[in-house]
């Protein structure tokens, strides 16, 4: 091989950086759009607002994209914040001391990823089943526990000022006019990059994903790998569980319903590969964010919901497309 | 059917693997096509059938020049090619595989499974193969699903068939049974290339035999006339000893790893040996002999009945990989491209990945720590790449094997497991690798050689190992011993 093959290999042609940064090119593009279709769009307000909106389907995305990177799919999201929930709120309806309940309902949806994770690893089932199952019987627990009904006036009940305040806070809250769940999906971002690009456990999930024969060989564990991915899974369903009855002020158990779908959206949109190994933490943010402001924008442009869905995939298609590699 | 191949010549991207290359076939005889790994034996007969297109030369078939595009078409014209590797639905039943692309059917598609049947028994009944044709791919032996590979290729009425070490993976009855099939062809005036490494066998079996070297064609010759020293001559094309550099000022220490009666239901039985520091033990035996097996066992991804396995002098218990790391022990696995890379990630992540403790404090990675120690694995092993970041999938076999090797280097193991090192490496890179062992020996690392090549084991190690079924047949010292011997072990016989 001479100099200029290494060259060649060195330089990357314009089309890789499309590759690489593909879904933030397509989200600035989105945003330049509509901002100047849409006066209301580019308020300030508006970006507050988009941005809490993004909280929940982020938080989901930043768990999915660790599973999907270990080369599995967590289908059961959704129920895991649905059943996390519920037992959130009914701890505090029977007097549980909120930060408890809380702290419990996360704890609570971490082992309920352990649980997929233990099925995926110990159980052998194929992830797609495993997480299918988790799904269908953690929506059918939540329905169980709240014999199919809301809980409502969850604040309203917590007897403690401070237990209040806290409860409130996680969804409703503000930091010098910053949403406080938009602030949870700064720090989750920051976390997760630092996790899966500064630590040893983040190239253990990489190579899980990409070859977890070799991985084996070299001392990783993979089971271990495996389980924590569905815990980190289950524990940000969780959170997101607890800022959505705290929004809400209500735990539903048909909170969530589809969550994980708009969560998988995300990860491909930003560039993962589905059958691991490869992806970035930055990549979900951005498909994250155009999913975000793809709903608001088309709410704000009175677009109808039926086309909203419509265009919605037509942008995925594309995203996913132009993101193949060369 | 007559085949001639004349002045092939086939390049992958830089790397040319053939170079006026050919052979010709005879009608109704038995063809030997031997060389060394790389000599381009299944490139020459991969271009003939039609899986790979050649850059020159000429391809006459009974005088008539052809170019076969698929194998598909080659098959139709009579050629079959039954790969090493074999090509069979796993989850499939032996009739729906036999027939798999070719069902017999009535009107509208719908197969006539009767019709199928009894063509396949009759097949069968002619070849003297005793398999129920309902049976699932995936409940039989190798050797049935290789009979079961062969007769797929007779129910095209091939006029030739290739055969890629068809034997490889077959046991010894299941061998004559081959055998005899393939005897009873050639009085059917089939011809057939046999591709094998296994001397005793193309005495046995074949007529003529021709040489590859170095993707070249070296001769023809009928069996009768040559011996076993002249087939190795001319495969070589230069004296061993040559080719392996000599190890120098290597001092064979204290014990290392001693194993006690290593035992595994019907796959390896009552196996001890023991490497010392510095010392290469090379170990042979037939493909399937359970070399691999026994490897597995020790590095503990392969959970065994008995026995033990000391390192220095201290028993271990090694359930898994990250046990045996931790005692020592660093294992190259002979598929490099599904068990020693992650092919899809960078020189950098793959080094790192089996340094983690290395290269990083308290779980967190250090950046700096990262470009050390792959910087120093790039320039000690030369690998060629324009970088740290170049992806694994993109580097020459030989480039990609010094990744591994540089991997394992690095977690300082006192044992290095090399199971099948030079495979696919080709002659230049072979010599590298060799050089890298032997200063791994000087370093006082004990090294176990696994390989199927003779010469490479022979041209090695200071003492081998040869395993004949699961079970040691002797460990002898490689100054005193020859293929011969080693063979004659590795089938089974005494000295």
């Amino acid at each position: 091989m001479g100099n200029t093959s290494t060259n060649t290999l060195n330089k990357k042609s314009w089309t890789s950086y499309i590759g690489e940064y593909g879904a933030f090119i397509a989200l600035v593009f989105l945003v330049v759009v509509i901002s100047v279709i849409s006066p209301e769009f580019r308020t300030a307000g508006n970006f507050l607002n988009l941005l809490r909106q993004a909280t929940f389907n982020g938080l989901i995305a930043f768990g999915m994209t660790c599973v999907i990177l270990s080369d599995g799919i967590d289908l059961s999201v959704g129920s895991t914040l649905a059943l996390s929930a519920v037992i959130c709120a009914k701890l505090i309806m029977s007097g549980c001391p909120a930060i408890l309940a809380m702290l419990i309902s996360l704890v609570a949806g971490t082992f309920l990823g352990v649980v997929s994770g233990l099925l995926v690893t110990k159980g052998r089932l194929q992830p797609f089943i495993a997480t299918l199952i988790t799904m269908t019987a953690y929506r059918g627990l939540a329905l169980i526990l709240t014999d199919g009904k809301p809980i409502s006036n969850i604040a309203k009940s917590i007897e403690s000022s401070g237990n209040q305040f806290a409860f409130k806070l996680v969804g409703k809250g503000n930091f010098i006019n910053v949403p406080i769940p938009a602030i949870l999906l700064i720090f989750a971002l920051a976390v997760f990059f630092f996790v899966l690009n500064k630590t040893t456990f983040g190239r253990k999930v990489y190579a899980t994903g990409s070859n977890a024969k070799c991985a084996k060989l070299v001392g990783v564990n993979i089971t271990k790998t495996k389980i924590i991915v569905y815990a980190i899974s289950g524990f940000m369903s969780a959170l997101t569980g607890l800022i959505l009855i705290s929004r809400l002020d209500s735990a539903q158990p048909t909170l969530g319903e589809g969550y994980e779908l708009d969560a998988i959206a995300a990860v491909a949109l930003g560039g993962t590969s589905m059958s691991g190994g490869r992806g970035k933490i930055t990549g979900t943010i951005a498909g994250v964010l155009i999913i975000a402001v793809l709903n608001n924008g088309m709410n704000l442009l009175e677009v109808s919901t039926y086309y909203q869905d419509v265009i919605k995939a037509v942008v995925i298609l594309v995203a996913v497309l132009s993101d193949r590699k060369r | 059917m007559n085949i001639e191949m004349k002045g092939i010549n086939k390049s992958f991207g830089t790397n040319q693997v053939l170079k006026e290359a050919g052979f010709l076939l005879k009608d109704g005889e038995v063809h030997a096509l031997m060389g060394e790994n790389g000599a381009g034996k299944s490139t020459l007969m991969k271009i003939l059938t039609g899986v790979y297109t050649r850059d020159a030369g000429t391809v006459l078939v009974d005088g008539n020049e052809v170019v076969y595009k698929s194998p598909q078409e080659a098959e139709k014209a009579g050629i079959v090619f039954i790969y090493q590797e074999l090509n069979v639905l796993f989850d499939l039943t032996v009739e729906e595989n036999l027939f798999m692309g070719k069902e017999i059917t009535k009107s509208f598609g719908i197969c006539d499974k009767k019709a199928m049947r009894q063509k396949a028994q009759e097949v069968m009944d002619k070849m003297g193969v005793n398999i129920p044709i309902n049976a699932v791919m995936s409940d039989l032996s190798v050797g049935q699903q290789q009979m079961v590979e062969i007769c797929k290729a007779l129910m095209v009425d091939a006029k030739v068939l290739i055969m890629d070490e068809p034997t490889a993976a077959l046991t010894q009855s299941e061998t004559e049974g081959l055998f005899k099939l393939i005897k009873s062809l050639r009085e059917k005036g089939v011809s057939i290339v046999y591709i094998s490494h296994r001397m005793e066998e193309i005495f046995e079996l074949c007529d003529r035999i021709t040489i590859l070297r170095d993707g070249t064609y070296v001769d023809t010759k009928n069996i009768c006339d040559i011996d076993m020293d002249d087939i190795v001559r001319m495969m070589i094309g230069r004296e061993i000893g040559e080719r392996y550099p000599k190890r120098e000022n290597v001092e064979i220490g204290k014990e290392i790893i001693r194993v006690e009666g290593l035992t595994k239901e019907k796959k390896f039985n009552d196996v001890s040996f023991s490497v010392k520091a510095g010392e290469v033990l090379g170990v042979s035996g037939l493909m399937g002999a359970g070399r691999t097996e026994i490897m597995q066992a020790i590095f503990g991804n392969l959970p065994y009945d008995s026995g033990s396995v000391f390192i220095e002098g201290q028993e271990m218990k090694i359930k898994c990989a990250k046990d045996a790391i931790e005692a020592g022990i660093g294992f190259i696995t002979e598929d490099r491209k599904t068990e020693g890379l992650l092919l899809d990630k960078s020189i950098s992540d793959n080094i790192v990945l089996a340094n983690l403790d290395k290269v990083s404090d308290k779980g967190v990675v250090k950046g700096a720590k990262v470009k050390e120690i792959v910087k120093k694995g790039i320039e000690e092993f030369r690998i060629k790449c324009f970088g740290p970041q170049h992806e694994c999938t993109n580097l020459s076999g030989g480039n990609q094997q010094k990744v591994v090797f540089a991997k394992w280097v690095y977690t300082d193991p006192k044992i290095l497991i090399l199971d099948e090192p030079t495979r696919g490496v080709d002659i230049g890179a072979k010599k590298e690798i060799y050089s890298v062992i032997n200063d791994l020996a000087a370093k006082g690392v004990a090294i176990i050689l696994v390989s199927s090549e003779l010469p490479e084991v022979l041209g090695m190690s200071d003492r081998i190992m040869v395993v004949h079924e699961g079970k040691v047949t002797g460990i002898v010292d490689a100054a005193d011993a020859d293929q011969e011997k080693v063979m004659t072990l590795a089938t089974g016989g005494t000295l």
